[in-house]
């Protein structure tokens, strides 16, 4: 085939294999960064454009909206942000930044977000839509307990996708720029044929599934046609591996809304067709960086349309655009390649930004330059993530990529069925209140003792800490299993699942919010002697420590071994129960911004946390109780364990002002690049970086116009600072900033 | 079972990115025999504070971190004055050198008992020696004290060949100018293993330390080192050290 000339390897050209393609054909690449280039007049233009709109778009919130047609893969007419410049092409809609609609998730909350920003539906269309069409959102409200409404009502269990897209799926895009769409048509009707047996449930659904996806293949070929390209074939040159992967990646963001929509790996895939035009001198360096420069504008301009209570749960407006860099091969060689540079390049050429979710893959073996230059740009821009590649590749495979903030996925073989979290203060709270909400009195959780008496005895607490915590597993589960059925059943993801196998392995992915509260307040009641105080209710409302007692955070194994026992009771109560498509359980310790909600929500707590205060993020210590300098800090968070529990990703955002890092650039660049080491030498999971003076932030959340762009990491994800709410700020400023004296 | 000293701690800081090469564990040592008058820690002046390690605690603490301090960090001993608690300091540099941790002592070459101090600049990688002014009366005038006690240390380390970081604080109106830099250029001609020479800027965070302790603040109507002129002074030192 004409596409493949000069390809090696064999075994991808017989079955869909990405990964096979690429381990033959990529060059690692093991010097620094003085290759780069600037940014080019054409991507100056068309970013210019993209700027003046971005700052349009900050003053109203959403600048546009598409209210006469409904989300689908080819649904729009195509749109440019200005044609002539453009060298990667391709809209959600017919115009930058208009938002689609999408009914699917539920219709309520497409009234809810169009009319918090006054705009309003066609009005044949919501009829339409009401009287012939369920919901998934409908679907998950017929299937639901009481028991499930309730823990919801009471802020137990929360931010579950039964009322807006699920995401979390990383289709291989790549697929489509390997083979064309054609190819992978071909093998999807092999597949279903291949599906001869005696039909059960599960094999009706998928015969239905896979047809689904074959129409959506069908569809990106109308779409991409729109834009005068036939992606009915493999893409022959860099300029179409991009483009053609974006398509892919395109018609998913037309097609559906999920919360995280995260894009895969696809530097080095990218750099393996850039080096054969580069050496067919077909291309030069600054129309390689032109294309990558070009292809994340596109992804920066990715849009959803939301509720403000939403925003609530993730400031910002976030898409999780994620895409997964570097990583090794195997134990000795990387995946490093020009254009692993090169997407870090975009942060120089187009300048910080929240999206996408740059990702670095980090193993101690990745070559030094490239380290260097991550760390360079970490410090520069705050707005890159690292993630421990020596943990994740034993269990995902080396082609694996980040979804949303921290969970990984191997591409084209997993996918995931997203769970958002239980609050695990409150599992606390209503072992000690004999099942009833401490806000609401509400009986939320029935058949626990009530505790009485002045002071807590750990043991009494840890017995009908265990029966709320088995119950609400069970309600969560129950939960889960719904919103993912009623999901496939009423919004299929089809554009995504037609880039992954027919026969993934599901993941089901669960979460706990508060995990230090809860460990310090056990730790409390063992060592600090707690008095309760109860209002009219019989309800504890507040709580006295009497002694200093060891807070997680400070590498202390008296309380850090608590927070360990405590995610493990967890993952083994998830294990107990069948799951969704034979769903394997992963479990996060991941909140994103919510951690302030969550705090609004749940009372005082044993460890001394007053009512309403925010919870720390993801796995980080409760905010100023690390107290034994960095290292002890990042050593307490990387003994949760990740193999075998936290699957899904162990959250740490770190911030140490410039001055503590090092006395110049030079010796903050090498110190960040040992931190770094280091950290995920100790099985650290996941380590966002922010290094920023405290006193820039309060200035920013005091004068926002002096800093429009600032861009720090938050849970997971990187935020415009002006974005978040004046509570998010005031929460993000009051963390802990290493500082040595 | 060896029975292993205790001495008075202050802190750890467990992430030190400025006291010596690599990620270092800085343990903060209670006790100093100065009183300069620029000392930003007062608290840790006294000998005696209610955190109390052996010497064996300390070294398992900091093997705790060796993922972050095995490539080129290590333990940074400091204070108060390190050398205050000598004997304990030597034990805990032993301790550190078997377990294979780099080991620095960021010192102002006093307070010592003289019979441990040869062993401790044995089992020493690292000398970060604070010259706190080149002159006796100068040195009496900043610390309160006579300079013999520096002088020995300071041929001792020589003796010892350890290498060397020498850092001077510098004040506005006491040795911000050009003519003090050129001496401590000759001044510091005398040492051969050299590594990297330091100017801090004089900064006044201390002050509510002492206020809390209720100690007259010698420095109040000193304003704070500017950054950029110690920047300036820093260049000047480093031109005249290649001219020689």
């Amino acid at each position: 085939m004409i596409e493949w000339e000069g390809f090696k390897g064999t075994k991808w050209q017989n079955e869909i294999d990405v990964n096979d393609f690429i381990i033959n054909n990529y060059k690692e690449y093991r010097e620094d960064e003085s290759f780069l280039t600037g940014i080019s007049k054409k991507t100056s233009k068309v970013w210019d454009r993209c700027k003046k709109l971005l700052e349009k778009e900050a003053i109203s919130g959403v600048l546009d909206v598409e209210t006469y047609i409904m989300s689908g893969i080819d649904n729009f007419e195509p749109g440019y942000i200005s044609r002539s410049n453009e060298v990667i092409v391709g809209l959600q809609t017919d115009e930058p930044l208009k938002r689609i609609v999408n009914p699917y998730g539920g219709m309520r909350m497409v009234e809810k977000s169009l009319e918090s920003y006054g705009f309003h539906l066609e009005k044949d269309i919501e009829k339409n839509f009401k009287e012939f069409r369920k919901t998934h959102n409908d679907g998950v409200f017929d299937a639901y307990t009481d028991e499930i409404r309730l823990a919801k009502h009471n802020h137990l269990i929360t931010g579950l996708p039964d009322a807006y897209g699920r995401g979390r799926i990383i289709g291989d895009y790549r697929r489509l720029a390997l083979y064309g769409a054609d190819y992978l048509i071909e093998q999807k009707k092999k597949d279903k044929a291949s599906l001869n047996n005696i039909c059960d449930v599960s094999v009706i659904q998928l015969r239905e599934d896979i047809s689904e996806q074959i129409k959506a293949l069908e569809l990106i070929k109308k779409m991409a046609s729109r834009y005068e390209f036939d992606v009915s074939r493999p893409a022959k040159n860099a300029k179409e591996a991009i483009q053609w992967t974006y398509f892919a990646y395109l018609a998913a963001v037309k097609q559906n809304n999920g919360a995280a929509t995260s894009i895969g790996r696809n530097s080095t895939f990218f750099d393996i067709y850039i080096e054969r035009d580069i050496e067919k001198s077909i291309l030069t360096e600054q129309e390689a960086q032109e294309l990558i420069d070009q292809y994340i504008i596109k992804l920066r301009l990715v849009r959803h349309l939301r509720t403000p209570e939403y925003n609530e749960l993730f400031a910002g407006d976030p898409t999780w655009v994620t895409e997964s860099i570097a990583g090794m091969m195997d134990d000795t060689q990387s995946l490093v390649t020009k254009s692993s540079f090169r997407v870090l390049n975009t942060l120089n050429n187009i300048g910080e930004s929240a999206e996408p979710n740059l990702t670095v893959l980090w193993s101690k073996k990745l070559p030094q330059p490239f380290k260097r230059f991550a760390s360079k740009m970490s410090i520069k821009t705050h707005t890159l993530q690292f993630e421990n590649d020596d943990i994740m590749r034993p269990i995902y495979g080396n082609d694996y990529a980040i979804s949303c903030c921290v969970s990984a996925l191997s591409l084209g073989k997993q996918t995931q069925f997203f769970g958002a979290r239980i609050n695990f203060v409150k599992v606390l709270l209503y072992a000690l209140n004999g099942g009833r909400d401490e806000i609401t009195g509400d009986l939320v959780i029935d058949g626990i003792d009530q505790i009485e008496g002045e002071y807590l005895n750990s043991n009494e607490v840890l017995k009908q800490f265990d029966k709320v915590l088995k119950k609400t597993v069970k309600i969560y589960i129950d939960a889960l299993n719904i919103i993912h059925y009623m999901h496939d059943k009423y919004a299929y993801e089809s554009s995504q699942m037609a880039f992954i196998n027919t026969n993934p392995e599901y993941l089901m992915a669960f979460g706990l919010a508060g995990v230090s509260i809860v460990s310090d307040s056990f730790s409390a009641i063992e060592y600090g002697h707690v008095r309760v105080k109860r209002d009219e209710r019989g309800i504890t409302n507040s709580f006295d420590i009497e002694f200093d007692y060891p807070r997680y955070g400070n590498n202390d194994d008296k309380v850090d071994a608590i927070a360990v026992n405590l995610v493990k009771r967890v993952y083994r109560e998830l294990k107990k129960y069948p799951l969704y498509k034979n769903a394997i359980p992963t479990l996060s310790l991941l909140t994103i911004t919510s951690n302030v909600m969550y705090g609004k929500h749940t009372g005082a707590t044993p460890d001394g946390r007053k009512a309403n205060i925010p919870f720390s993020p993801g796995a980080n210590p409760t905010q100023g109780a690390d107290k034994s300098g960095a290292l002890a800090s990042l050593a307490s968070v990387a003994k949760i364990p990740y193999k075998d529990c936290c699957q899904d990703g162990i959250s740490n955002t770190f911030s140490i002002i410039p001055d503590s890092l090092g006395k110049d650039e030079n010796t903050r660049i090498e110190n960040l690049v040992k931190i770094l080491d280091g950290y995920f030498a100790s099985k650290g999971h996941h380590l966002n970086v922010n290094v920023l003076e405290k006193q820039l932030l309060v200035d920013a959340m005091n004068n926002p116009s002096k800093y429009p762009n600032l861009t720090i990491r938050v849970s997971g994800y990187a935020v415009n600072f002006n974005k978040l709410t004046r509570e998010q700020q005031e929460e993000v400023i009051s963390r802990t900033f290493h500082e040595s004296i | 079972m060896k029975a292993f000293k205790e001495g008075y701690i202050h802190s750890i800081e467990t992430m030190g990115l400025v006291d010596g090469p690599g990620i270092r564990i800085v343990i903060f040592m209670q006790g100093c025999p100065l009183r300069c008058i620029f000392c930003h820690n007062p608290d840790t002046w006294t000998p005696i504070s209610s955190t109390k390690k052996t010497s064996k605690e300390i070294v398992d603490q900091i093997r705790k971190y060796r993922p972050f301090i095995e490539k080129d960090g290590g333990v940074t001993f400091s204070g108060g004055e390190p050398l205050f608690q000598s004997e304990f300091l030597l034990e805990c540099l032993k301790l550190c050198k078997k377990a294979g941790i780099h080991t620095c002592l960021d010192t102002s070459g006093c307070g010592y008992d003289k019979k441990y101090l040869d062993e401790i600049l044995k089992y020493t990688d690292l000398v970060i020696l604070d010259i706190k002014a080149i002159t006796t009366d100068g040195y009496k005038k900043i610390t309160g004290n006579k300079m013999d006690m520096f002088n020995y240390f300071k041929d001792k380390v020589k003796e010892h060949k350890n290498k060397l970081w020498l850092r001077q604080v510098i004040i506005p109106s006491i040795n911000d100018n050009e003519t003090y830099i050129k001496d401590l250029k000759n001044y510091i001609n005398q040492f051969d293993n050299v590594e990297k020479v330091e100017l801090l800027p004089y900064h006044d965070m201390g002050v509510s330390k002492y206020k809390k302790l209720g100690i007259k603040y010698k420095l109040l109507d000193t304003p704070p080192m500017d950054k950029e002129k110690c920047m300036k002074l820093q260049e000047l030192l480093e031109k005249e050290v290649t001219k020689n």
